[in-house]
């Protein structure tokens, strides 16, 4: 098992481990609604499938947020 | 600007604070703002900055108040259904301090109007909840050169980054609409009503910043919370040289009307 961090939390995952595979793992139901930072630097939407997670990377998945006026 | 007597009064907590004092309150005293959406963050927002005394601040919204609107825009009382929420909040707003000039428009911002609009104004906020939007207000912006504070709500979650040019955009981290398909919002998700107290008080406070340049402004940084953990993160985000619109190539010359989702249909009036 290795270590990397999820939104700022410490998950441990087994490697190799695609983006992909990390999204359905933390039960992002709707991986449209996120935007995705691996080590600060956002991956297209359409590189999901090929970005490999390694050991110490750093997660962010940053949501769609609609609300406020109606 | 000479302050009178009552206003010394009025504005003497603003005063007192070092950072601030008389120059800072003068220059929020000169302030435009225009607040977009009058709803849950749009409420907040304009209460804090009209107490400030903000000398300006414009409001646009195309809608009525309704009763499901009370749980949370906090500016609109039982008496206003029906009312438009522009001239609602605008009561308000005078009944609360008098020297803050409201411009009200009661409309929807669009690709047609959005820069005419903005033009006079030193600062936007963001307090919309709707994608299409939150894109038309981030495009005319960046174009324009005119900060901003995004902010979204949804449920119990809360997010906000401020951009001032040549800063990481709303499009810089989101990229585009998600599909309309797959877009909640407040009216069919549901959100606690003082979600929208707390993330609209941080935009406020972010306006009020920006006008007296004390500390250091939401930018380049988005924050988050969960109203359920109380977690509050800042994720560090970086300008994008891919951005559709402030990156080295922008592909979006003309400001998009993105079609409203299917879900956002007034079905809540
Ligand atoms: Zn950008």
């Amino acid at each position: 098992m290795s270590a990397i961090l999820v939104n700022g939390k410490t998950q441990e995952v087994e490697l190799p481990i695609s983006l992909i595979e990390l999204i359905k793992k933390n039960n992002v139901e709707q991986p449209e609604m996120v935007s995705i930072q691996v080590n600060g630097e956002f991956v297209d939407r359409s590189n999901f499938d090929t970005t490999q997670i390694n050991a110490n990377d750093e997660v962010d998945f940053l949501y769609f947020m609609g609300g406020g006026s109606r | 600007m000479d302050f009178n007597e009552d206003q010394i009064q009025r504005y003497s907590r603003h005063i007192l604070l070092q950072d601030v004092g008389v120059e800072g309150q003068e220059k929020i005293s000169n302030g435009k703002v225009l607040i977009i959406g009058a709803g849950g963050l749009g409420a907040p927002v304009a209460l804090y900055l009209a107490a400030a005394g903000v000398g300006t601040i414009g409001i646009i919204d195309g809608d009525v108040v309704d009763l499901s609107n009370l749980q949370r825009q906090v500016i609109h009382f039982t008496p206003d259904v029906n009312k438009s929420k522009v001239q609602s909040a605008k009561e308000k707003i005078n009944l609360l301090n008098p020297d803050v000039n409201v411009i009200t428009y009661y409309d929807l911002l669009t690709a047609s109007n959005a820069l005419e609009i903005i033009k006079d104004y030193d600062f936007i906020v963001d307090g919309t909840d709707n994608f299409p939007v939150k894109f038309l207000i981030n495009d005319a912006c960046v174009k324009a050169g005119k900060p901003f504070s995004h902010g979204g709500i949804l449920r119990f979650d809360g997010q906000t980054i401020t951009v001032l040019p040549g800063t990481a955009c709303y499009r810089c981290v989101f990229h585009a609409p998600p599909p309309a398909n797959a877009v909640p919002t407040c009216s069919q998700a549901g959100v606690l009503g003082a979600i929208a107290g707390m993330l609209g008080t941080i935009q406020a406070a972010e306006v009020l910043k920006y006008l007296t340049g004390v500390g250091d402004l939401l930018t380049n940084r988005l924050l988050t919370f969960n109203a359920k953990t109380m977690d509050f993160r800042t994720i560090k985000v970086k300008h994008n040289h891919k951005c559709q619109v402030c990156g080295d190539h922008p592909t979006i010359t003309d400001l998009i009307d993105y079609e409203q989702a299917t879900c956002e249909i007034k079905s809540n009036h």
